[in-house]
């Protein structure tokens, strides 16, 4: 894949647009690209990222990052033309079909998490689905793609320290208003979703999870979560081939 | 003869490159990748007797050109590997090298009982080092006696050649080497991981949950060369190399050392794709190095030093 553009929305976040063949597989929102950001042995372990948005036609794909630790610093060095070793696009994502048309759906998402919904979004418009957005984010300057997100659907944004939009978590904007929906698709930190799931108590849902990988193909037992209700103690699935997106109830908040 | 092919008890293999133990499940997410015909054999998952979940995530951890995990045996359990995993695999033409562990003796007994039986398993590898586990795993490979004993009860209930995965977490690897080699072993596979450990800056915690973990990756080769070099001149059982390969030059390098073969683990993670490369890059890196079989370096690195041009 070879990078178009590479550069900061905000603190931390940066936006790599990049071209290939491998975009044309990139249809499903909520799946990931497993992404090795150098050459060399160290970081030795590939990054995986959610795909953010897609242009299957000029075969683009578009994801944010948070440049925090070596392996996405890193990555935010690279620079246009330059070439990246990506695998994917892996897991299963947010299921389309879990609404139709006329429906509303809410989706919720927490900083890094909010990446996923913006294809999730741009798809469920296109199926005639009215979109309802709470972005969730710490202050004014880690905030992005507000103004994108406010062209698909009613957006919502939250800060904590109330330097843009509600003041508050996500879940006080949700407590506050108490918005009605259909679905909700939800992508962020898990006891965010905790509180979300708890508070909204939704019909249907999708969780978007997120777990520290190794393969990232399902091969290596890293990133497995408990399944819900399980006595045994055995039940699990992996984040990275089983999700990262789970339908409500199945996984351990 | 193809350059490339090895002969070792229970294991034919078209060539040395085997990926191993805990690194590549049960082989059917990479089998969407490549047709796994091309290995030289597979060493799957470590199996035990019962159905196991494993440690709290987080279980991985990145260090320089290395990884600690600590995923703590998480298997489907012997049944399901008999039923499930093994007829899976049986439709590929390669040996299956099974992992086999557990907490007390009788435990492992079973395992190697029944997953001998299974027609494509051709030799069992038998996990007394897996530094991940509180009961069973290393403390059966850290002490000769305890090894030997286990070694010499899994032998007798095995159908196929037994290999005994040795432990690097011990003070000298030559001992435990010579006591399972005693006991009946039929190979030995070195090393297993190295126990290590990591702490958070922000949360002042460990890393991995479980607090250690087992170290992988380029970054432990040198302490695998250095422990194969030494116990190959101690043994006369052939050695399943693995530590950190990630290239053809890496395989001659374990080779030179000791190794009769090899195993590929933590680059599957960076690279899915690694072994089938590796084979093609060691077919061509032979030719340059005009070398005839492959099978002409195992332990010239030391064979060498006794050599009459160079004792003078």
């Amino acid at each position: 894949m070879t990078i178009v553009h590479n550069r900061q929305i905000a603190n931390q976040i940066f936006e790599m647009t990049f071209t290939g063949e491998l975009v044309s597989k990139m249809t499903e929102p909520g799946q990931f690209l497993h992404i090795r950001v150098g050459d060399q042995v160290i970081p030795l372990l590939r990054r995986p990222i959610s795909i953010c948005d897609v242009d299957l036609e000029e075969k683009r794909c578009t994801i944010l990052y948070r440049a925090e630790g070596e392996g996405t610093k890193l990555l935010s060095n690279k620079r246009v033309g330059d070439s990246l070793d990506v695998l994917g696009p892996l897991g299963n994502g947010f299921p389309l079909h879990s609404v139709v048309e006329g429906e509303t759906a809410i989706l919720i998402g927490g900083g890094i998490g909010i990446p996923p919904l913006y294809y999730l979004s741009k798809q469920l418009v296109q199926r005639n689905v009215r979109v309802k957005h709470i972005l969730g984010f710490a202050t004014r300057k880690d905030a992005f793609y507000v103004n994108k997100f406010e062209q698909l659907g009613e957006t919502a944004v939250t800060t904590i320290d109330g330097s843009l939009g509600y003041q508050g978590f996500v879940t006080d904007y949700v407590n506050h208003e108490n918005p009605a929906f259909d679905v909700l698709f939800t992508c962020g930190p898990t006891q965010m979703m905790k509180a979300i799931e708890e508070q909204m108590n939704p019909n249907r849902g999708y969780y978007s999870f997120e777990e520290r990988m190794g393969c990232g193909i399902g091969a290596c037992f890293a990133c497995v979560c408990p399944v819900k209700n399980d006595s045994t103690g055995h039940e699990y699935r992996k984040v990275c081939s089983d999700g990262p997106v789970f339908p409500q109830g199945v996984i351990q908040l | 003869m193809s350059k490339l092919a090895i002969q070792l008890p229970g294991l034919s293999m078209k060539n040395p490159i085997m990926p191993a133990s805990g690194c590549f499940g049960f082989g059917r997410e990479f089998a969407d990748l490549y047709n796994l015909n091309q290995l030289g054999a597979i060493a799957i998952k470590a199996t035990t007797e019962e159905m196991r979940f494993g440690n709290p995530t987080p279980r991985v951890a990145e260090t320089p050109g290395g990884m600690l995990n600590a995923i703590g045996l998480q298997n489907p359990g012997l049944e399901n590997v008999i039923n499930k995993e093994l007829p899976f695999l049986s439709e590929y033409d390669v040996p299956i090298l099974a992992n086999i562990a557990g907490t007390k003796t009788e435990d492992y007994v079973r395992v190697a009982e029944q997953v001998s039986k299974a027609p494509n398993v051709t030799a069992i590898e038998l996990n007394i080092s897996c530094p991940n586990v509180k009961e069973g795993g290393i403390s059966f490979g850290t002490d000769p006696n305890i090894a030997a004993a286990l070694t010499k009860a899994v032998k007798e209930a095995s159908e196929v050649p037994v290999y005994v995965k040795l432990s690097p977490n011990v003070s000298d690897i030559t001992e435990i080497a010579v006591a399972v080699e005693q006991a009946g072993a039929d190979g030995l596979s070195m090393i297993n991981t190295l126990l290590g450990m990591r702490i958070d800056l922000k949360s002042e915690k460990p890393v991995i949950a479980n607090r250690t973990g087992g170290l992988s990756g380029p970054a432990i080769k040198p302490v695998a060369i250095r422990m194969i070099y030494e116990v190959s001149q101690r043994v006369s059982i052939p050695i399943i190399g693995m530590g950190g390969i990630h290239s053809a030059e890496d395989v001659l390098e374990y080779f030179l050392a000791g190794a009769s073969a090899v195993a590929v683990g933590t680059a599957n993670f960076v690279n899915p794709y690694v072994c089938p490369e590796i084979i093609e890059e060691l077919h061509e890196i032979m030719s340059e190095k005009r070398i005839d079989h492959i099978s002409d370096l195992i332990g010239r690195s030391w064979k060498s030093c006794y050599s009459p041009s160079l004792s003078r």
